[in-house]
């Protein structure tokens, strides 16, 4: 196994390169897209709140590996020419989005009793008590849940092998499957995942921890 | 259009469903299974026997945080390691259920200490013993607090079974692979089948969690 | 942190050493004892081996010529069980012994000969790219340029032929023929590379596509199985050498590439 990593290394680590770039790009993507669906799911407007619900319960119900191969093979056919790194980074923001918003709404909806009203009667519009008084409540508080959708991206990412995204599990398999050393190569890639989503899911941990002694 | 009808002909569709009864095939078995065991983990490693329940604990966070798709590559070239000779069938069934109890176990060990820790006391000031205490008084409130999550959970395992598709098990989305391979204009057609089928399943059951979680609450 | 990283060592030295193979019998006596070969096959691979969407089983070359290996080796009653593999999962399903003998496209290299062992050769293939009817490239020669996006399967030997033919090019994998076809349909690449029967296979059924240019490679087809099981290999090519000295071979051929276009019966035979 050692061996294995000694004469693979950069091929490892470029895999690694592009999980961590996919993961990045798709947090950044689904927690800007999983905000402004999150609002308009907690709008007064009714098409907006459906116009929300649906694209939420859509992405929420069809797997992420369907998501993906219907932007890696469909959308190219008819729209425009993208790469698997692209489509499989789209169909993980896009996934991922539905999960943000459920997480975020329920952060609004946990806070914005009370504080809404305070806020509008001290002159605030609509917009401005979002901006400066929900929001940022609302995110402090689901942070722990965000963190777990963060871990949960991170591991999802291994679907961009599927549509040569370069990822560490397309590196894994590449390597597994020309020098037949295939539990050992697979191995590998898992301390790899590990180094990314481990601390991560430990530090959620303690914040839910540290959060509940907050609370009492 | 014309080949949009001729795409759902009665033997690609026949040839889909087969790969649909197998989605749930593999789903119900793995909901089971995982569901038991998380049960039994979950309370395991929130009873805090020494030693035990730290490495339990430990094995649990390193599978939760490992890609499935990682855990189904070692289950299929893994167990015949063993001396175990598996079918995609059995090595899916198993890496499911490996990942999903792993998860499972989560939700029950935090069901579990959300309950009050006064109703342990009391129930054992009543007489009854650690063992009884959890069975009757403390795991059955905790289930119903639980629910919702495991129904999510559930929802995830189902959207999961589509990544067997890679060690060619003949589900949903391989069907549609195959059936598309031979004639590219059935592609969307396919994907447009086989993302209702897996909605129907997941919003079903997605649903039916929302309104617990509402009755619950 | 230091003990969780001494537990993660060790669970997964565990997991390792787990993974080391043990001793292995006679797989001949095992497969006489049990009365049935365990095939590892293809499902992707139009011709060779398919699933049929009409019946829902396996149908193709390979899967024929399984079924008359394992009636001339164990007679009448003998029982061909079929694993599904992908180029990429064979060896390593044969390694783990989850088949017997691998029947699915499997171009005998020195390379792999020193992992599995072969039979004699049972299909002659080539190297070949399958392309658009529109597109602009004739051949192998003209994919060795900058910007070329060749897609092909995991495992395959055309990945590490194109190493050698076409250095510049940029090789995209895939875990399979359908994925790599669809992913070609899609415009995700100029070509798609591997065998001349397989590529047929694919353009027989795909309008708008063809082969381009001659083969550039020998891809002798053998029937893997595991090291160090000579009476295994010797009942193999021995069962072999009788289909095609009887004519069952050949009619299996006949029956599978006849009036395949861009392909030739009498090139494929051995």
């Amino acid at each position: 196994m050692f061996t294995l990593f000694a004469n693979n290394w950069p091929t490892y680590l470029s895999g690694f390169g592009y999980t961590i770039a996919a993961s990045v790009l798709a947090l950044i993507a689904s927690l800007i897209l999983g905000t402004v669906f999150a609002l308009l799911e907690v709008s007064e407007s009714r098409a907006l709140r459906g116009l929300a619900s649906t694209y939420i319960e859509i992405f929420r119900n069809i797997p992420l590996l369907v998501v993906t191969m219907v932007f890696y093979l469909v959308i190219p056919m008819y729209v425009v020419k993208i790469n698997g790194f692209t489509a499989g980074t789209i169909g993980l923001s896009l996934y991922t989005s539905a999960f943000i918003a459920e997480t975020i709404r329920s952060g609004i909806n946990a806070v914005r009793s009370g504080q809404m009203e305070g806020a509008r009667s001290n002159g605030m519009t609509y917009i401005e008590a979002m901006r400066y008084v929900i929001l940022p409540q609302a995110f402090r508080f689901s942070l722990p849940a965000l963190g777990n959708q963060f871990v949960n991206l991170v591991k999802n990412s291994s679907v961009l092998s599927f549509v040569a995204g370069f990822d560490l599990m397309y590196q894994a398999d590449s390597i597994a499957f020309s020098t037949y050393q295939v539990l050992p190569s697979y191995l590998i890639v898992g301390i790899f995942y590990l180094i990314l989503t481990m601390p991560l899911s430990y530090y959620m941990k303690h914040l839910e921890k540290g959060g509940r002694k907050q609370d009492v | 259009m014309s080949s949009f009808v001729q795409a759902y002909q009665w033997v690609n569709l026949r040839f889909l469903l087969q790969g649909f009864w197998l989605t749930i095939e593999v789903s119900l078995i793995s909901i089971t299974v995982s569901f038991m065991l998380g049960l039994i983990l979950g309370t395991l490693r929130f009873s805090r026997i020494r030693y035990v329940s730290a490495l339990e604990g430990f094995m649990i966070d390193l599978i939760r945080n490992l890609p499935l798709l990682l855990i189904i590559f070692f289950t299929y070239f893994g167990l015949p390691q063993l001396g175990i000779r598996v079918s995609p069938f059995g090595a899916a069934v198993s890496a499911l259920v490996i990942f999903e109890s792993a998860m499972i176990s989560e939700i029950v060990r935090g069901g579990l200490a959300a309950i009050d820790p006064g109703q342990m006391e009391g129930a054992r000031s009543n007489g009854m013993s650690y063992v009884q205490a959890m069975v009757h008084v403390i795991i059955p409130q905790a289930l119903t607090k639980m629910i919702p999550a495991l129904l999510s959970q559930f929802v995830s395992l189902v959207k999961d079974t589509s990544l067997a598709t890679i060690i060619l098990l003949p589900e949903m989305l391989y069907r549609a692979q195959i059936i598309y391979s031979q004639n590219s204009t059935y592609m969307i057609p396919m994907y447009l089948m086989i993302s209702i089928l897996y909605f129907a399943i997941c919003f079903t059951l997605s649903q039916l969690a929302k309104r617990l979680a509402r009755r619950l609450a | 942190m230091r003990k969780v990283t001494k537990a993660l060592l060790v669970s997964l030295l565990a997991l390792f050493m787990a993974g080391c193979g043990k001793p292995r019998g006679n797989e001949y006596h095992q497969i006489v004892k049990t009365k049935t070969i365990t095939w590892g096959i293809k499902t992707d691979t139009r011709l060779f081996g398919l699933l049929s969407v009409k019946s829902g089983k396996e149908e193709g070359f390979e899967l024929d010529l399984a079924r008359a290996m394992t009636k001339q080796m164990l007679g009448p009653t003998g029982q061909a069980k079929f694993v599904q593999t992908t180029a990429k999962t064979k060896i390593p399903l044969l390694l783990s012994r989850s088949v017997d003998v691998v029947l699915a496209t499997m171009t005998i290299t020195s390379a792999r000969q020193k992992i599995v062992a072969f039979t004699h050769p049972y299909f002659a293939a080539g190297q070949s790219i399958l392309v658009k009817d529109s597109s602009p490239i004739k051949g192998i020669k003209s994919l060795n340029r900058r910007g070329i996006v060749v897609l092909a399967v995991k495992g395959t030997t055309a990945v590490d032929n194109m190493k050698k033919f076409a250095p510049k090019a940029r090789v995209q994998e895939y875990d399979d023929y359908v994925q790599a076809f669809a992913a070609l349909k899609s415009g995700q690449g100029d070509a798609m590379t591997t065998d001349n029967g397989i590529l047929a296979g694919i353009a027989s059924e795909n309008r708008g596509y063809h082969l381009a240019g001659k083969t550039f490679t020998d891809e002798p087809y053998g029937m893997a199985l595991n090291k160090h099981q000579p009476d295994l290999r010797n009942a193999l090519n021995k069962s072999l050498a009788v289909l095609k000295q009887n004519g069952t071979y050949r009619r299996l051929v006949e029956k599978w590439f006849t009036g395949i276009k861009g392909f030739s019966v009498k090139e494929a035979e051995h």
